[in-house]
């Protein structure tokens, strides 16, 4: 492990619970004061068929915070690293605002800050310090995310994905994400 | 809901729009609209001539099964496919499916209604279905809620006799209805219409422009008036057309009425200001209490201000205003919600049972039992136009609100993918709604999905407005209620039934 401790932060969205309102995203902007234009989170309303046999998935997407991140891989100032429970984080002031990082994301996950470096999801980590949820978490109105340490098996994620069919997205590119999806 | 799907509750949805309850359901089922009364109707006649019916609830708490019966013989699942376009072997499933789950199965009553101008009676059909489920006041059904009582503020007795209320048109009567009809206010405002013209109108938090239909109705009502007091908390359209504008502070700048609804948990909540109210603006209670002064009638405005007055009903009600202040919310478990707990339910009609058969509704001259019309159909190369909402904005009100806006700026108009490719219109471009009496809407784009019928298009209420105060908002997507120039009035309660417009899509000029 190359985090300084020995937890394994990730979130788990229910799908079938998610109905798209957008509150997760709000939350986020308002919580990182995201620039206006820009989003550390977004919905995805996937719809299959055709009328009327139709099939419609939402999900409420971030950051996946991978276990090998390609992102920190291709950084060349060392800005994009792994931190506490394996939150992949943008130093602002090692950041050239290159974009070697962005070009390296399966997930579209970063953008460019008007300020001038790399912006993306912190799993809210000032909030997990303090024993909070991250803001999008917290503000969800079906309950349909839980957030939590992958490493300890009684926790509410760990729970989730031993008793749940779950996914996560692009699977094939080897990053292993850490942000999962129950279906 | 979400946490009924998540212990395993199934849904139906019907729905002319895949909507994202649809997406959750285990039955979605695409109904033409207009007919839901046809399909109402299929569903108990299944589940009356299958005996899937709750037998020992319908004779303990209803009257009139018998004539519900022979009322539903010929409203067969193969009738009801030709006016819905639901297949008659997927009425008969769910129909099935929710009488196998009851009483733990129930029809949602729906909010906002007024549809067709037949509503009375749909939502009629819809609580007999519910009767006929075993739903009422049962567990899984519905509860019967339960409310914290507190004691009114002591007022002077206000003596002068009100005159009646005139929003009632002289030519109909409702004689069933309890409400104002919102129609009515148009209508009693037009001189010669009603029993008196209304001279003037305080209008309080409410968009009238955008929120009743045939604005231009509305427009001409207003031109009749010696005057208008508008109270909002933006430059709304309504205020534009006021003589007086009163701007109140928002919900995060002032202390409300104490909140005390009929629920499940009953609790006692209080809205407290958590920021100092910008600008001019002034509490709603402050604005009263100063018009009540100004024009010397202080005796009706008793307390100092909304948190004495807020205090003393807490107070006198046994509670805590300490704890209620602190927490914000204060609540109990209730007494009784099912007949599983011991009540015996009594219902809104003369007899106090469900009235399958409703002697009332007869001797008012309307049907006893919901008789099915079928509805006009939208002429070729029309579509019947449909509204709704988006979860992130409240109506109209907060479209100007540029925060929310960053996730949902403007509205689309919804087209079934494949008639919009046979018209040729391609997703996100700018076209133009123009309806029966040819009213035109703003340029608004089309979203072409397949999560529509082609007999109809969808749009978010809310948007189009043209007030210069709202920045951010103004010229942002289409007014729906612009394009509702006609609506149908329910002939039992006065309803205003909305969805009753037809529009054909031009490409807008570029």
């Amino acid at each position: 492990m190359i985090w300084g401790n020995d937890k394994r932060y990730a979130m788990v969205v229910d799908t079938r619970l998610c109905v798209g309102c957008k509150a997760c995203v709000l939350a986020c902007n308002a919580e990182n004061k995201v620039p206006h234009g820009f989003s550390r989170d977004w919905i995805v309303e996937e719809v299959r068929g055709e009328f009327p046999k139709l099939s419609m998935e939402i999900r409420s997407e971030r950051c996946n915070h991978c276990e090998n991140p390609p992102c920190v891989d291709a950084c060349p100032t060392g800005a994009s690293h792994v931190n506490e429970g394996g939150t992949v984080l943008v130093s602002h002031n090692k950041c050239t605002g290159c974009k070697a990082c962005i070009a390296a994301c399966p997930y579209d996950a970063r953008f460019v800050h008007p300020d001038g470096y790399v912006d993306k999801c912190t799993f809210c980590l000032h909030r997990v310090e303090e024993g909070k949820d991250p803001a999008c978490v917290e503000v969800c109105p079906t309950f349909c995310m839980t957030f939590g340490d992958l490493n300890d098996p009684d926790s509410e994620v760990s729970r989730l994905l031993k008793t749940r069919k779950y996914k996560v997205n692009h699977p094939e590119t080897g990053c292993e994400p850490n942000v999962y999806f129950l279906i | 809901l979400s946490h009924a799907i998540d212990s395993g509750a199934e849904l139906i949805v019907v729905d002319p729009r895949y909507s994202v309850a649809a997406g959750k359901a285990r039955y979605w089922l695409p109904i033409k609209p207009g007919t839901d009364m046809a399909l109402l109707l299929a569903w108990m006649h299944v589940i009356v001539n299958e005996g899937l019916y709750d037998r020992d609830y319908i004779e303990k708490y209803a009257t009139g099964f018998d004539r519900l019966k022979a009322h539903l013989a010929d409203k067969t699942p193969e009738w009801a496919y030709t006016h819905t376009t639901i297949r008659p072997d997927v009425i008969r499933e769910t129909a099935r499916f929710m009488a196998g789950a009851r009483p733990a199965s129930l029809v949602h009553p729906g909010r906002h209604v007024t549809w067709y101008g037949d509503d009375t009676q749909r939502s009629r059909a819809i609580a007999m279905l519910n009767a006929l489920l075993g739903a009422w006041g049962r567990k899984g059904g519905f509860y019967f809620p339960e409310k914290i009582a507190l004691p009114k503020y002591p007022y002077t007795k206000y003596e002068d006799q009100p005159k009646l209320a005139a929003d009632m048109p002289k030519d109909t009567v409702y004689p069933l209805a309890d409400n104002t009809l919102a129609s009515g206010l148009c209508d009693a405002s037009i001189p010669g219409i009603a029993e008196y013209d209304i001279k003037g109108w305080l209008v309080y938090g409410t968009n009238l422009i955008q929120a009743l239909p045939a604005p231009e109705k509305t427009m001409r009502a207003i031109q009749a008036l010696d005057l208008i007091v508008a109270i909002d908390v933006l430059p709304m359209e309504i205020t534009g057309w006021a003589d007086i504008v009163l701007p109140e502070s928002t919900y995060l700048e002032r202390c409300d009425e104490v909140h005390t609804p009929p629920y499940k948990r009953p609790f006692l909540s209080v809205r407290q200001p958590v920021v100092e109210p910008m600008y001019d603006s002034k509490p709603g209670w402050w604005i009263a209490k100063e018009l009540g002064h100004r024009i010397g009638l202080d005796d009706y405005f008793p307390w100092k201000d909304s948190v004495e007055y807020a205090k003393y009903r807490v107070k006198g009600g046994g509670f805590d205003c300490d704890e209620l202040m602190a927490k914000g919310v204060v609540s109990r478990k209730a007494e009784a919600l099912y007949i599983e707990d011991g009540i015996e339910p009594t219902f809104g009609t003369p007899s106090g049972k469900i009235e399958l058969y409703s002697e009332q509704l007869a001797g008012e001259g309307f049907d006893p039992m919901p008789v099915y019309t079928p509805p006009e159909e939208p002429p070729p190369g029309q579509f019947r136009l449909l509204f709704g909402r988006a979860p992130v904005h409240t109506f109209g009100r907060t479209t100007n609100n540029r925060f929310l806006s960053e996730v949902f700026s403007e509205n689309e108009v919804w087209v079934n993918a494949r008639t919009a490719n046979e018209m040729g219109f391609k997703d996100g471009e700018r076209v133009t709604l123009v309806n029966q009496d040819d009213v035109r809407s703003e340029p608004v784009r089309i979203k072409v999905t397949q999560r529509i019928r082609h007999d109809c298009v969808y749009m978010v209420h809310g948007y189009g407005h043209t007030s210069k105060g709202l920045n951010f908002a103004r010229g942002r997507g289409a007014s729906d209620s612009r394009l509702i120039s006609k609506y149908k009035t329910d002939p039992i309660m006065g309803g205003t039934g909305m969805n009753v417009n037809f529009v054909r899509i031009e490409r807008a000029a570029a």
